[in-house]
């Protein structure tokens, strides 16, 4: 056991202090962080690949190789954390504190590095340059983008209609459910049924959605109510009446993900101290007060972070209009717009263009998110 | 409930829980008829789904033929015809002339129609519920290939319990390998100090809005230098580069705001990052690693396009949803297997919510509080 | 110890990270390549077609000597070539040769395409006899998204070693690049021009270099019908198209409507109706034009195309003419249109599709009874009687002599004989006989298209993919649920063409 004395001295190395030792030092410091940020994939990726060697030449029977398999690569990482965190800690209080955060966020970095950030650099690259990828363009693909008629289409149905009605009623409708589930006895009962479209995969999905909207009123539900009710000829919901039919695919999308936000705000709800909210209801705090006053407060941190999510995925909308209407009828959207000349046109100039211009639509979830995180205060 | 208080409070109370209850029942309501039209579908052949709804099988009223016969030869179709006592013109006889419970009704054209006389009964639907689909999907198909020389040769198409195991193997070690990593990132970025901490973390969020399509190629090709591609290996760091944004996101505005008093008296304790992050912080995050777990393991499990271009769909290593897509036929033939298909499917991902939820539980929170 | 060979371990692998970054970096300028023709891959549907560069679709020559499946005398009684190391041999398929003789016992080639299912079991049972004489082991893959998954193999460098493009357009991509391995380096020039139609061949080439090898097709102008019903009712199958017209107002007059038409197919919606542009188009117009338009020379708003497409629009949009009405076209999934045929009595009593709908029938229901099929009419007898052909082509990527011996394999009527035996495919090589078809439909079909004055290949899979699977769907998808008129429609499919 190591003894530390004073907690102040626990306190993490702040820049200016690095930075002003030499440059050698900054030098072998960042080396070091880097190395250590690298270790664990690595290592872990050389162990599991052995393993994986092995495994795959072994003649076993499936179901003893898949258990091998999964102990093999979920023990490997953990034990690798392990080993990683054990040589940090080795190391004097100085080295340790600065090397030891990347123990914890550098295989993290190095794998987003890898997996994504890598990828949306060439992204970048690539939407400078015409379809084939060979002939720099400059901003042309932007232009074009921002000229042609069916993205014009595509940001108003995302920007106008997916975000302002997909995000916000399933934000909100998660929320009531999650807040009225736990006041009720059957509380698992109805989180499961909320939570089943989740698991329902999209093809299935698809399957129900396409007869419950069908123009048949014998088989599409809405309209054997709505001739049945009004006595109109049925309606195809989902290609007439645009740009509302996109409204009938933000439902099935909102029928999804409601279950995400409702687990997300379930969690959070229980994490509220009850004997907070059973001081505020002894005092006469109605069920609203109690909700505006203490559980809103409360979870504020993770309303934000399940709007963010939301607000991302509503932007990256994808399966529900690719599945539903492959973006016909006035229903595409930026990322069905971005997989048609990826994969259709394969015009990867134009495709990649598209790509950039939906991180570049985040920037100001992003920036909101910033300074949430600078409020955050690190030891 | 705290149920001691007095009558009044009492009353307003199961008032409201009557309320919630009520509410919650009819937001459930809606949610569940779609799942449950999928579900009575999934129990019917292809062609009653395509000729009547799923909520046919409800008791309700139809018109139940108790008499038909075909008009002769000397029936003038285009004229006023009378049968049972009832006249009109063809048009009117095909849309169904009605006199209270009976109506008489022309089905099919002039030529080979017939003339029926129908009542209308409550029925529970006369519906033939079938096993087919979940037979298809669990069993396999079974086709007869005529060969060349007149024989027919039968073939079993696979099962599904390959796949099914292969769905496992990818999807467990690729839920809990990125929460391990997300939670040591969520704690780094959350709690310790160090050179490019915002940076990071900006290009951490800024990463989730990133198409995973563009990462495909590059991965792949790196795949193919390692010779990684096809491996179960190459498809758990996938998902786990695909899943990291959101997991270190949610898990950092978990771990973030966990009391800050209480991280202070561990140091003051003695305790070290690590020791804190295994023994206070993992157990406090349980109910943000569950459903952070539950979310992770559902888009794993309902993956198409990554497992196919790291693993591809050879029957070996084939996965669940590409097994089920597959049986559908080249051109969406059998698309009928599908209701059936999202139900095994979704009993995996089930029981991990099921068994998950439990860590939802109230006062993990106050407990450590006062420890 | 243990941490020294971690140490070495982590260096290699460093080393190894950082060359293959290197290597990934200076590589993505190849990425998603050139113009054409991918289809948007769909949950449930895929337009079951494909396209080529060059649109230069055989048949102006006499029909007897136009279609593959016509018996060729000289085969007649002779083994079929691709059967035996002899009947290799003779027409210098020396690979093909070589592996009967058992030269590559326990090779691998793998191949990638977009087929699965029954389809894949057909296929597998198909090359079963070759795979066991020589011992050579054909690992087919089938996949839904093969659009997607095959571009992004290809970029990677992960290709299989044989493809099977269900579109030539797709194909021609990737032979620009370099990637493929043309076919007349494997399959011998004299053989291919001995089994295909130069037509056919000319359409597997890119550029001047044949890259592909067409292994079967489908045909597409057919009307199917109820037989039974149709013919207690009747009715006569038409054989002009005044008689067709004449059976469609005969049929309204019963009460009825005539036709069953669904052009919902997910992210493909549309694409049945570009079937009946391209029907109507070679039906109303020269040949000359057909190509044209296709090659991009005769834009969309021309009369030529309009008038092709108000000829079966005027069907389209009488509601009394179409199941469900007009409104119902854009939403019925293809495959689920014919369903109300089969109906008792029939909900309608015409279907024009491609023979692979049969497969959509419900089970159970049998040609020459339950359903018929008859030849959609010439229009303008001008014109005479064309047929609209789609088919797949095979695109090697390797030249091992295993991957030659296949693609020689595939050259050959032996190559599809199974596949044609057990029914769905028709086969366009020369040394295909017509008795090896399995079923009477397929003999029915191949008769047909061997009666045809002149055969085309799908337009809209000839066409650049931005037009062929994109706004050409998009637009008559507009154009028929009333979204836009025909004009903008056409202007926009017209804009919408890559100019390169």
């Amino acid at each position: 056991m190591e003894q530390i004395t004073e907690p102040t001295e626990h306190r993490p190395v702040g820049d200016q202090e690095v930075k002003s030792r030499g440059p050698l030092d900054w030098l072998v410091t960042n080396a070091a962080r880097i190395l250590i940020s690298l270790f664990v994939p690595i290592v872990t990726f050389i162990g599991l690949y052995a393993g994986f060697i092995f495994l795959r030449d072994s003649s076993a029977p499936k179901g003893v190789v898949a258990v091998v398999a999964i102990i093999w690569g979920v023990g490997g990482v953990a034990a690798l954390y392990l080993v990683s965190n054990w040589l940090v800690e080795k190391l004097n209080d100085e080295w340790r504190a600065k090397i030891q955060p990347f123990v914890f966020v550098g295989p993290a970095v190095a794998i987003l590095f890898v997996y994504l950030l890598y990828p949306t650099v060439a992204t970048l690259r690539l939407s400078l340059f015409d379809r084939n990828g060979e002939i720099f363009v400059g901003l042309q693909n932007y232009i074009e983008i921002f000229t042609n008629r069916s993205m014009f289409v595509a940001f108003r149905n995302n920007i106008l209609l997916w975000i302002p009605f997909g995000a916000l009623f399933t934000v909100v409708l998660g929320l009531l459910i999650a807040v009225l589930a736990d006041r009720s006895k059957y509380e698992r009962t109805a989180k499961a049924l909320i939570f089943m479209p989740m698991a329902i995969s999209m093809v299935g999905a698809a399957v129900i959605w396409n007869m419950i909207y069908d123009t048949n009123p014998n088989i599409g539900m809405l309209n054997w109510l709505y001739t049945g009710i009004t006595g109109n000829d049925p309606v195809a919901w989902t290609a007439s009446n645009q740009p509302w039919n996109n409204l009938f695919l933000v439902v099935v999308m909102i029928w999804l993900q409601t279950g995400f936000a409702m687990v997300l705000f379930s969690a959070a709800i229980k994490g509220i101290p009850s004997d907070i909210t059973e001081a505020a209801r002894v005092d006469g705090a109605t069920e609203v007060q109690v909700f505006f006053r203490i559980m809103i407060p409360y979870i504020r941190g993770t309303i934000i972070t399940v709007t963010t999510t939301v607000v991302i995925f509503t932007l990256k909308i994808f399966d529900v209009v690719q599945v539903m209407t492959g973006g016909q009828f006035d229903t595409q959207v930026i990322a069905t717009q971005f997989y048609r000349e990826y994969f259709t046109t394969r015009n990867s100039g134009l495709a990649t263009a598209i790509a950039i211009v939906l991180l570049i639509t985040v920037i100001p979830v992003m920036i909101y998110n910033l300074k949430q995180f600078g409020e955050t205060e690190a030891f | 409930m705290t149920a001691q208080t007095a009558t009044k409070k009492k009353r307003r109370i199961s008032w409201g829980a009557i309320f919630v209850n009520v509410v919650l029942v009819l937001v459930v309501l809606a949610w569940s008829i779609p799942t449950f039209g999928l579900l009575v579908s999934s129990f019917r052949s292809r062609f009653d789904i395509q000729t009547s709804g799923w909520w046919t099988i409800f008791p309700h009223q139809e018109w139940v033929t108790v008499a038909e016969f075909t008009p002769g030869e000397e029936v003038d179709r285009d004229g006023v015809m009378t049968f049972e006592g009832v006249s009109g013109t063809f048009e009117e006889l095909r849309a169904g002339i009605k006199d209270g419970s009976t109506q008489v009704i022309w089905i099919g054209n002039k030529r080979i129609g017939k003339v029926v006389v129908q009542q209308k009964e409550w029925t529970a639907g006369n519906h033939d519920f079938t096993l087919e689909n979940y037979q298809t999907v669990l069993g396999g198909k079974t086709f007869q290939i005529q060969q060349p020389d007149g024989s027919t040769l039968t073939v079993q198409g696979d099962n599904f319990v390959n796949a099914f195991l292969n769905s496992l193997i990818v999807s467990i070690p690729a839920t809990v390998i990125p929460i391990l990593i997300a939670a040591f990132a969520a704690y780094g970025f959350a709690w310790m100090r160090f050179p490019g901490r915002k940076v990071l973390f900006i290009i951490v969020v800024a990463l989730l809005v990133v198409p995973l399509q563009i990462a495909l190629v590059p991965i792949l090709k790196l795949y193919v230098g390692l010779d990684l591609n096809g491996t179960f290996l190459g498809i758990w760091l996938a998902h786990t580069g695909f899943g990291l944004p959101l997991a270190t996101y949610l898990l950092f505005n978990y771990i973030s705001t966990l009391p800050r008093e209480i991280l202070e008296s561990a140091f003051i304790d003695g305790a070290s990052h690590f020791t804190i992050f295994m023994r206070l912080v993992l157990p406090l995050s349980v109910p943000a690693l569950a459903s952070f777990a539950i979310f992770q393991f559902l888009w794993v499990w309902n993956d198409y396009l990554i497992a196919l271009i790291f693993i591809g769909s050879k029957p070996d290593v084939q996965v669940l949803t590409q097994r089920i897509a597959e049986m559908v036929g080249s051109r969406g033939n059998d698309w009928q297997v599908l209701t059936a298909g999202a139900f095994i499917s979704m009993l995996v991902p089930l029981i991990v919510f099921f068994s998950l939820q439990r860590f939802f539980v109230r006062g993990l929170m106050a407990g450590s509080v006062k420890g | 110890m243990k941490r020294r060979i971690f140490l070495l371990l982590t260096l290699a692998l460093l080393a190894s990270f950082v060359l293959a970054a290197c290597g990934g970096a200076a590589e993505p300028t190849a990425a998603p390549a050139a113009a054409p023709a991918a289809e948007e891959p769909t949950m449930a549907a895929e337009e079951p077609t494909m396209a080529a560069e060059e649109p230069t679709m055989a048949a102006e020559e006499p029909t007897e000597e136009a279609m593959a499946e016509e018996p060729m005398e000289d085969h007649g009684d002779m083994t079929s070539v691709g059967a035996s190391a002899e009947g290799a041999a003779s027409v210098g398929l020396t690979c093909l040769a070589d592996a009967y003789n058992g030269q590559m016992q326990g090779t691998v080639v793998s191949m990638n395409g977009p087929f699965t299912d029954e389809d894949q079991v057909k296929f597998e049972s198909s090359v079963k006899a070759f795979e066991d004489a020589t011992g050579i082991d054909i690992q087919y893959e089938g996949s839904k998204e093969f659009e997607a998954s095959i571009g992004v193999r290809f970029e990677a460098g992960d290709a299989p070693d044989i493809v099977d493009f269900p579109q030539p357009g797709l194909m021609a991509t990737f032979a620009r690049q370099g990637k493929i391995v043309p076919a007349t380096d494997l399959v011998p020039d004299s053989w291919l021009s001995q089994n295909y139609l130069q037509s056919w061949r000319d359409m597997g080439t890119v550029d001047g270099t044949e890259y592909g090898l067409w292994q079967r097709f489908n045909a597409k102008s057919l009307v199917w019908y109820p037989k039974k019903a149709f013919e207690a009712a009747g009715y006569e199958v038409p054989t002009t198209w005044e008689e067709l017209q004449t059976l469609q107002d005969q049929i309204v007059s019963d009460g009825d409507t005539p036709w069953c038409v669904g052009i919902e197919s997910g992210a493909a919606t549309g694409w049945p109706a570009t079937d009946w542009t391209e029907e109507f188009m070679l039906r109303t117009t020269s040949l000359d034009n057909y190509d044209a338009w296709v090659a991009g020379e005769l834009p969309f708003s021309s009369p030529e195309v309009k008038n092709a497409i108000e000829t079966f629009a005027n069907i389209w949009n009488d509601d009394a003419m179409v199941y469900g009405g007009t409104p119902a076209i854009v939403t019925t999934f293809f495959g689920d249109s014919p369903t109300p045929m089969f109906e008792d009595p029939p909900g309608c009593w015409l279907h024009k599709q491609g023979n692979f709908i049969t497969s959509f029938f419900p089970e159970g229901s049998t040609y020459g009874e339950d359903y018929g099929v008859f030849y959609l009419p010439g229009v303008d007898p001008e014109y005479g009687s064309p047929f609209l052909v789609a088919g797949d082509v095979m695109a090697a990527t390797e030249d091992r002599p295993e991957v030659c011996a296949v693609m020689q394999y595939f050259s050959t009527g032996e190559g599809i004989r199974g596949w044609l035996a057990a029914g769905g495919a028709l086969g366009m090589q020369k040394d295909v006989q017509l008795d090896w078809y399995g079923s009477q439909l397929e003999a029915d079909i191949a008769a047909l298209v061997a009666d045809a004055t002149s055969v085309r290949f799908d337009g809209s899979d000839l066409m650049p993919g931005a037009v062929g699977s994109g706004s050409f769907w998009k637009g008559m998808t507009d154009y028929f649920s009333g979204a836009a008129d025909l004009d903008t429609v056409l202007a926009e499919i017209d804009a919408s063409w890559p100019q390169q």
